[in-house]
């Protein structure tokens, strides 16, 4: 049976500053069902397109817009992530969620934000509507972990060298 | 700054460091920008090894710097960027405009990193 075991709900300003901020937070809030240090960027990642297309698009020229993140995690390692804004909405969602499109090519916007997102976690939804705002959720389930701890610990440290060095994985290869 | 510059000659180095966002990218823009308009750049490698996080911000920032230096009839080379950079990297197909190298530093720096984390 699967069952909610923790929540947070969080509104910040739509600010550029907030955008390290939102995944921090959502990473630290995260971090409680122990994830691999690759699934806890890809969610950090998917995050940061979410909030960056809340300050990009949804409150764009504005600079008093609100952010509301929430946050639930669930016994059965799958994390909940809703992100809402009180934007101008997305008037076509199929299109905005096409990979490379953009409203916004003069800020050097690649359009993959949705693409990422999707890749990133099992299930990305968008509901908007136009003048009112979005609500973006995103679910991943994290990967088990075994029991004796041994391949855990091995991939936590050598990942956890890997990110704080901030290099490159030494396993690296072209591609 | 997130970004350091050294020229070589006709190449420009871009060392990139810590988290590439939305907001932070356009710092990091104009500084390369400057110089590759300043100077005659006919090589830019970008290079990620220290880059803690990156978004789809990054790829926009690759894009916009491949198309500058591909107009002066230069090339864009990407180095060292982590496994899920490259990640990131991959879905937008970077890869078929940008050369994606490793450089045998980098590889240093991680295992003397790694060791010392050990």
């Amino acid at each position: 049976m699967r069952r909610c075991i923790n929540e947070m709900k969080t509104s910040f300003l739509a600010i550029g500053e907030n955008e390290a901020f939102s995944r921090a937070c959502a990473s630290s809030f995260i971090s409680q069902l122990d994830p691999f240090v690759s699934e806890l960027a890809e969610l950090k990642t998917a995050v940061s397109e979410a909030v960056t297309n809340c300050i990009v698009h949804a409150y764009r020229g504005r600079s008093d817009g609100i952010i509301y993140m929430s946050i639930k995690l669930f016994s059965d390692r799958r994390v909940y992530i809703k992100i809402r804004d009180k934007g101008c909405g997305i008037v076509d969602i199929e299109q905005a969620m096409q990979p490379l499109f953009t409203t916004a090519p003069e800020e050097e916007r690649a359009g993959l934000g949705f693409a990422v997102m999707e890749s990133f976690t099992d299930r990305v939804r968008v509901k908007s509507s136009p003048s009112k705002g979005t609500t973006l959720v995103m679910e991943k389930t994290l990967q088990e972990k075994t029991e004796d701890g041994s391949f855990k610990a091995k991939g936590n440290i050598s990942d956890e060298s890997r990110t704080k060095s901030g290099s490159g994985s030494p396993m690296c290869e072209p591609i | 700054m997130p970004v350091k510059l050294e020229t070589n000659g006709s190449k420009l180095t871009a060392l990139l460091s810590g988290d590439l966002d939305h907001y932070t990218v356009s710092d990091i823009r104009t500084e390369i920008d400057r110089m590759v308009r300043g100077a005659p750049i006919d090589q830019l490698i970008l290079d990620f090894a220290n880059v803690s996080f990156m978004d789809s911000s990054g790829v926009g920032l690759v894009l916009g710097r491949y198309k500058l230096i591909n107009e002066m009839g230069g090339r864009c080379i990407v180095a060292n960027p982590p496994n899920y950079i490259a990640k990131v990297m991959k879905l937008s197909g970077i890869g078929k405009l940008c050369r994606i190298i490793y450089t045998s530093n980098a590889v240093k720096t991680n295992e003397s990193d790694g060791g010392v984390k050990l």
